[in-house]
């Protein structure tokens, strides 16, 4: 079964964390993509820039009005993904406990199925 | 020979030069790497050469080469070695054993998950590239490759034998091979109607498969139960979807289009199953599928019969998905009310109460019995907690209409 894990980020919690808490963070993701790679569950990860950096597109009288800054504004944005290939939803909820964003309050970490893929998968 | 034709040869000879390999060297992992690499090189090769007087004799040899050349060259691992190496000699006859079985009994190890056994399975005994096998489960081939990589380390690791277990627990991992075969069918079954020509058909080689462990076994009624419960069930593959991938429930199928060669031996074998003393899950499920395929007419289903089998299947494999199906077979017979007191005792299951499948028949139950409010709340709700858009799309249809 194919799960999204998401990872909603709070930069004002990410901005409060010291040098090494941001190292260690870092190195948590690398070691637990590395884990992912090893036991043939990754399928793709990836993460994006600041929110701050979004644009919203409309598209009105066929116009389209593209207005910078996010969709929502709220105080945690999406800061990336985990596409994951796994036995179970309770094996996608084992994974996403391992994120290290899962300790850190105001961090999110959430699990949800897959219902339908297309595309390249050799990303 | 053709290419298809080839390909189907190569398929079938797989687990049989594996099997002549593992028995004579061990390694597991190293011998099927090797088999894969000869069966590539014959792939290539045969097409355009023409076959070798002897196919299997040629794929063991050149396996047999690269195995030599993959332990020479793992110096560190030859210090370890148990064997000696010393002869180059490959033998032009192998031994005419079918180890088929073992080898499925390999790579069903109970160390690993079921997405592991089945990778392991489609590529050491249905001869699928890694490649074709990550297509079918719409997965890259470095996560396929990855699984398959550490399935093997696994099965090294808890050092199992390349033989057939004994007594209790041949027919535990029996019963291991048997649901990895039943998961690669209903991964078939159920796979989106993506008419990818590329997808190898996952349902084709389950049977494929079952029917190998059928040739060797032709006396377990369990194994008996389960080809036929896959012949039956694949027989309907052609009326269960519409030209718009819609999904079609059984009670509206167009019976004139269910497979029926696929009917009349799937019967045959439901029957035959159940000769023995004791009756196992699939052979049950084979029974209950056998009840509906005789039925020409929807109207014409025999479903105390239907209902009875679910009773003995509940009592043997108790399991809430066998309750929600008596419930519906018991309101076919009873009425609505019958089958609905049924569900309700699925309620106090956590997992169960939010289950889409559960919603869902107790939605049709309550439309059965009028309420159309209930129904289309239940259908609703269904439509949400369903992971297949196919569903979604039926079940929202099933609210709309209610909705007039």
């Amino acid at each position: 079964m194919k799960f999204l894990i998401s990872l909603h980020i709070n930069p004002a919690v990410l901005d409060a964390l010291t040098d090494e808490e941001k190292a260690g963070l870092g190195e948590g993701h690398g070691r637990f993509i590395q884990s992912l790679k090893d036991s043939g569950e990754l399928i793709l990860t990836q993460a994006l820039v600041d929110p701050s950096q979004a644009a919203v597109v409309r598209v009105r009288n066929s116009q389209p009005v593209v207005t910078d800054g996010p969709f929502l504004e709220a105080k945690e944005y999406l800061g990336g993904f985990y596409l994951v290939d796994v036995e179970d939803k309770a094996r996608a909820v084992e994974l996403a406990s391992q994120i290290p964003d899962a300790s850190i309050d105001g961090l999110g970490v959430e699990v949800r199925q897959v219902m339908f893929s297309d595309g390249q998968l050799e990303a | 020979m053709t290419a298809p034709a080839i390909e189907d040869l190569l398929r079938e000879l797989t687990p049989q030069v594996l099997g002549a390999l593992v028995r004579r060297y061990g390694r597991f992992e190293g011998c099927e790497d090797a088999v894969q690499e000869a069966v590539l090189a014959a792939a290539v090769q045969w097409p355009a050469q023409g076959l070798p007087d002897n196919p299997r004799g040629w794929l063991t040899t050149v396996a047999s080469r690269r195995l030599i050349d993959q332990v020479r060259s793992d110096s560190a691992r030859r210090e370890r070695e148990e064997q000696v190496w010393a002869s180059e000699v490959v033998p032009d006859e192998v031994p005419d054993t079918d180890d088929t079985l073992v080898l499925l009994f390999l790579c069903c190890h109970p160390t690993l998950t079921a997405a592991s056994q089945t990778a392991l399975t489609l590529r050491a005994v249905g001869g699928l590239t890694t490649a074709e096998i990550a297509r079918a489960f719409l997965v890259p081939e470095a996560t396929l490759a990855a699984r398959i990589s550490r399935a093997k380390q696994r099965v090294r690791a808890a050092g199992s034998r390349f033989e057939l277990p004994a007594g209790p627990e041949r027919e535990e991992r029996l019963q291991v091979v048997l649901h990895v075969l039943y998961l690669i069918f209903n991964e078939g079954y159920t796979a989106s109607s993506g008419t990818d020509l590329d997808r190898v058909d996952l349902a084709t080689e389950a049977i494929r498969l079952t029917r190998m462990v059928h040739a060797q076994l032709p006396d377990d009624g369990e194994v008996t139960g389960l080809l036929a419960l896959m012949l039956l069930t694949h027989s309907r593959r052609e009326a269960r979807t519409t030209a718009g991938g819609d999904l079609v429930p059984l009670a509206e199928q167009d019976r004139t289009r269910w497979d029926a060669e696929l009917i009349a031996e799937g019967l045959e074998l439901a029957k035959s199953s159940l000769g023995g003393t004791e009756l196992g899950t699939y052979q049950l499920q084979a029974a209950i599928a056998a009840t509906h395929a005789v039925a020409t007419d929807p109207a014409d289903t025999d479903w105390r019969q239907i209902h009875a089998l679910y009773l003995v299947l509940e009592r043997i494999a108790p399991n809430p998905m066998v309750t929600l199906n008596r419930a519906v077979a018991l309101a076919e017979i009873e009425g609505p009310e019958a089958g609905l007191a049924v569900l309700a005792t699925l309620d106090a299951d956590e997992r169960m109460a939010r289950h889409h499948r559960l919603l869902s028949v107790r939605a049709h139950l309550l439309e059965m019995a009028g309420d159309t409010d209930g129904a289309y709340e239940n259908f609703r709700s269904a439509a949400k907690a369903t992971a297949s858009i196919a569903e979604q799309r039926y079940l929202g249809a099933r609210a709309r209409k209610l909705r007039g």
